[in-house]
């Protein structure tokens, strides 16, 4: 399968590198790459991936400018032709900001920059980025972020969790998220946004101290999927 | 014109940070505050004219977000603000 994946890069993205680095190892297939000011896209894409980091230099709001970059009007576009997308830290925060998920991303409640790795329990199993995932499973993915804080209405939360879609709570919330969430799915399943780094966890288990490779079965579940479809 | 706005949490969501400042200045022994709130002061140099719509709309498409934030706008007589 020919899998076209692009990620994006802001000026402050830090964690675009490392993100092409897991697609193309799970994969084999280098990722293609955009930038923030790009009004389109490469064609015919598989996969988006929004990365981590401090794009703009979180000036306003973490992830604020970059919701209104250039590229994110072709993502938003791409994202309702059902392209997937996956945003990962900095990434979930532009997602929020961009209304393509619900929510918002505040700084975390004990207002520290948290950078550890956490356990995460895999809540929904269903969709394009969590098939292949037990529910109640635990993965070790690290997380490294100050505003992390998931917040969004009591109902838009209760909705969330009656439409499947928290993808992820965190074991041992690090940062005062509502209900412990850690990712969330948009209404259609294929859009994902996560704090935590799962493109940070994708060496073999061999090379545990480099973070484990819980990370990469979420690749692994996505390139499965669109293999299958 | 000048415009000042004020973009602050709206009244239920936590603050953690002027939880942190209203602790900060307990132990600083400053009694009698009853709560800490922290936002943002945008000041902007517009057009005269601009419209209250047009202002509206740069607060809700970017200077504050709808999900957890409130915004107030101020239009500052020129006057004053050169005074």
């Amino acid at each position: 399968m020919a899998f076209r994946a692009a990620v994006i890069t802001f000026p402050g993205s830090n964690c675009d590198r490392d993100m092409a680095v897991a697609l193309e190892a799970v994969s084999g297939k280098s990722a293609l790459r955009a930038w923030h000011g790009d009004a389109d896209l490469p064609d015919n894409l598989d996969f988006i991936a929004l990365p981590g980091g401090f794009s703009y230099g979180d000036y306003l709001r973490s992830g604020a400018m970059a919701a209104k970059s250039p590229i994110l009007r072709a993502v938003v576009a791409a994202a309702e032709r059902g392209v997937p997308v996956l945003g990962v830290c900095n990434g979930f925060q532009v997602l929020t900001e961009s209304g393509l998920l619900p929510g918002a991303l505040m700084r975390n409640a004990g207002q520290t920059f948290v950078c550890r790795t956490v356990d995460l329990a895999a809540v929904n199993s269903q969709s394009l980025f969590t098939s292949g995932f037990e529910p109640g499973e635990h993965l070790r993915v690290p997380v490294a972020h100050h505003d992390g804080n998931y917040f969004a209405d009591e109902a838009t939360l209760d909705a969330l969790e009656g439409d499947g879609r928290i993808a992820f709570r965190y074991v041992d919330n690090p940062n005062g998220s509502q209900r412990d969430i850690a990712g969330v799915l948009s209404e259609n399943g294929r859009v994902l946004g996560m704090m935590p780094h799962p493109e940070r966890a994708i060496e073999p288990a061999a090379h545990a101290s480099l973070g484990g490779s819980d990370g990469r079965r979420l690749f692994e579940n996505v390139i499965a999927g669109l293999v299958a479809a | 014109m000048k415009v000042r706005i004020l973009v602050r949490l709206k009244p239920g969501v936590l603050d953690p940070q002027g939880r942190a400042v209203h602790h900060s200045l307990d132990s600083l022994g400053f009694d009698g505050v009853d709560d800490v709130r922290i936002g943002r002061m945008i000041e902007m140099d517009v057009a005269d004219g601009t419209s209250d719509e047009a202002l509206n709309q740069m607060c809700e498409k970017l200077l504050a977000n709808m999900v957890i934030e409130d915004f107030a706008i101020e239009k500052l007589s020129n006057q004053a603000e050169h005074a």
